[in-house]
């Protein structure tokens, strides 16, 4: 097994009296995707936006490839190569989907103050934002707003974003959120494709999809860790089963 | 070339009949002209902010005020001072004050930005106004104008109507190239991200704080060098360049001319120069012409009401049927809105026309 790129040991956050992550540890693997399902309220998103940076904890440390994070912006951390999707759609409606993609891949770009340069003439960037289309299969909507999209190819168009920054970690907050049959089994698809060679914390609420993609799961439960191990420790669990499997669909 | 669009297009058209005008036109239409062109160079460098940026300014007379103040405080009391020394050190000074207050301002948003803009620029107004730095409320007169050399020659004689008004026009092409230049670089890309969806933009890795900062700073030299034209075509600087009515003035012009447009800024500023001479003028309002805002207001309120992209909005929907502009509008229901009205502006369509050339 690969060393982890990502430790987070002893992570909470507190939003006054509520303790929405309390005192959460876990690893991610390049290669071994790591879900993380709990029941509504359970602090999910509240972990991603730590591991991204949007919020800053109140107490833990969060470890990528060796050096603490836990202090730098949302795009520091995008930067070394962190990329998140969020769980209600977050993406730019009035541009393009290529115009999105973009947008993306510029961040990467060495000197943007570079300003007698028209954008379109950088081929890395549209070359990657290209790509990032294909590998979600937006190819041919490349020129459509993203607000023309489907629900569905909107969740793509953001799993394309991420990708054209070129991240090494992918943190995605229910990716399969408000998607149909066919969409879900595309996307799973391709998430199962990306952790190949990407470490991935996935967040979600589909345990068919969960239970097919992860090879390690935490439950989270009232901002805690409830049980954290492979697919089939945590099926086997009872407290797993009570706090919320039994409640929830059963796994197949 | 490629990057000019049509209404661009048209504005050269319209910059080489206005390098015509010197030839026949009277004093009064040269500064008239000229003085359409530096408010236009004003409007523009707001725009930068309000229509590309999202950042709503309401305090830009600010720096071009301190632009202003830096020409009249450095020119000597008989004597021509060197345009080439005095010009890039007014524009530093509005630059810096931008800087400065910038570091400040951008990290608040919204209405709190607005506030903030107005209150750093009240503290200036106040800073000339009551101390004897600017000479007070009576402000300060610049007897003699800055004198254009190059190598000892005299390039362009200030004092001439008709020579100022090259000097203004140039400024005005040469802002109006860099800014079209910046907006269609990756910079300006990430300014319309901004504007639409900071939060994503954050997380795709921009620090938009620097973007922000670079653009308010880059926005307050530009009304430097606007402040510095005007204080040399009036010859004359007192606290109200950088009151608040001033502040308001040019967020007029930018709404009235359509905001993220620069030929919209250009439109706005000439629109409003010339209706404010069209009231006030009393061999046609007569006695009425003492109330001049009251019938500007009541104008711009009605085409602010009728056409919300601006006369600029209105003259793209004249003038092309085509495309859409991406980073106009934040929400999905108003970008689907203007996508119906389409009165976007040109930078983008042509980033979508060069989309569908490109080969993947
Ligand atoms: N910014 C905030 N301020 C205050 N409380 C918050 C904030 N964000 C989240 N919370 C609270 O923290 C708890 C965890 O919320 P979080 O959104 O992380 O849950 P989740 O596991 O993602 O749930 P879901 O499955 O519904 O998305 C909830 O009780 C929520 O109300
Ligand atoms: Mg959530």
């Amino acid at each position: 097994m690969t060393d982890p790129i990502l430790q987070v040991s002893e992570l909470s956050k507190h939003f006054g009296g509520l303790a929405a992550v309390d005192r959460v540890s876990l690893e991610v693997r390049t290669g071994a995707l790591h879900a993380v399902i709990g029941p509504n309220g359970a602090g999910k998103s509240t972990l991603i936006n730590l591991l991204s940076g949007e919020l800053s904890a109140s107490a833990g440390h969060i470890i990528f490839h060796g050096r603490d994070i836990g202090a730098l912006a949302p795009e520091r951390r995008s930067l070394l190569g962190i990329s998140r999707s969020f769980q209600k759609t977050n993406i730019f409606p009035s541009f393009t989907a290529l115009e999105n993609c973009r947008l993306a891949a510029q961040s990467r770009e060495p000197r943007p103050w570079h300003w007698l340069r028209g954008a379109l003439s950088y081929q890395s960037i549209t070359s990657k934002a290209h790509q990032a289309l294909e590998a979600v299969d937006l190819s041919d909507r490349a020129n459509d707003l993203a607000l023309t999209l489907s629900h569905g190819e909107q969740r793509q168009l953001e799993i394309a974003m991420c990708l054209a920054t070129e991240p090494q970690l992918l943190l995605l907050d229910e990716p399969l959120a408000g998607m149909g049959t066919e969409e879900s089994q595309r996307m799973i698809q391709l998430i199962a494709k990306l952790s190949d060679n990407h470490a991935i914390l996935l967040v979600e609420h589909d345990m068919d999809a969960v239970f097919q993609l992860a090879q390690t799961l935490t439950v989270m439960v009232d901002g805690r860790l409830l049980a954290s191990g492979t697919p089939e420790q945590i099926r086997a669990n009872r407290q797993v089963q009570v706090a919320y499997l039994g409640e929830a669909e059963q796994p197949t | 070339m490629t990057h000019l669009s049509l209404p661009t297009w048209l504005l050269l058209g319209v910059a080489l009949l206005l390098a015509l005008l010197p030839l026949g036109a009277t004093t009064f239409y040269l500064q008239l002209g000229a003085k359409i062109m530096i408010m236009a160079i004003f409007a523009l460098s707001l725009d930068l902010l309000i229509g590309h940026s999202g950042l709503v300014s309401f305090g830009h007379a600010a720096y071009f005020g301190v632009a202003a103040y830096a020409l009249a405080l450095i020119t000597p009391k008989y004597e021509a001072a060197n345009f080439w020394l005095t010009l890039p050190a007014a524009v530093a000074a509005a630059a810096l004050a931008a800087l400065v207050i910038g570091f400040l301002v951008v990290r608040t948003a919204g209405i709190y930005f607005i506030m903030v803009t107005l209150a750093f620029a009240q503290m200036l107004y106040a800073i000339f106004h009551d101390t004897k730095l600017g000479g007070g409320s009576d402000g300060i007169y610049i007897n003699v104008r800055p004198e254009l050399t190059v190598a000892g020659f005299k390039v362009l004689n200030l004092e001439s109507p008709a020579q100022f008004f090259y000097l203004a026009l140039i400024a005005l092409i040469t802002v109006y190239w860099i800014l079209n230049r910046l907006l269609h670089a990756p910079f300006g890309r990430a300014l319309a991200g901004i504007r639409v969806n900071e939060q994503r933009m954050r997380s795709m890795g921009f620090p938009v704080f620097s973007y922000k900062l670079g653009a308010f700073t880059l926005a307050g030299g530009l009304a430097g060098l606007a402040g510095y034209l005007a204080a040399c075509q009036f010859g004359f600087v007192n606290p109200e360049i950088l009151a608040w009515h001033q502040s308001g003035t040019v967020l007029m012009m930018v709404i009235l001319g359509g905001m993220g447009r620069l030929h919209g800024a250009v439109i706005g500023a000439a629109a409003y120069v010339l209706l404010q001479e069209l009231f006030s003028s009393s061999a046609l309002f007569g006695g009425y012409s003492k109330h001049w805002q009251l019938s500007m207001g009541t104008l711009i309120v009605i085409i602010v009401l009728a056409f919300p992209h601006g006369i600029g909005g209105l003259i793209d929907v004249a003038w092309r049927r085509r495309g859409y502009h991406g980073g106009e509008e934040d929400s999905p229901q108003s970008a689907q809105r203007s996508q119906r009205s389409d009165a976007e502006d040109s930078e983008s369509d042509d980033l979508t026309a060069k989309d569908a050339k490109n080969p993947k």
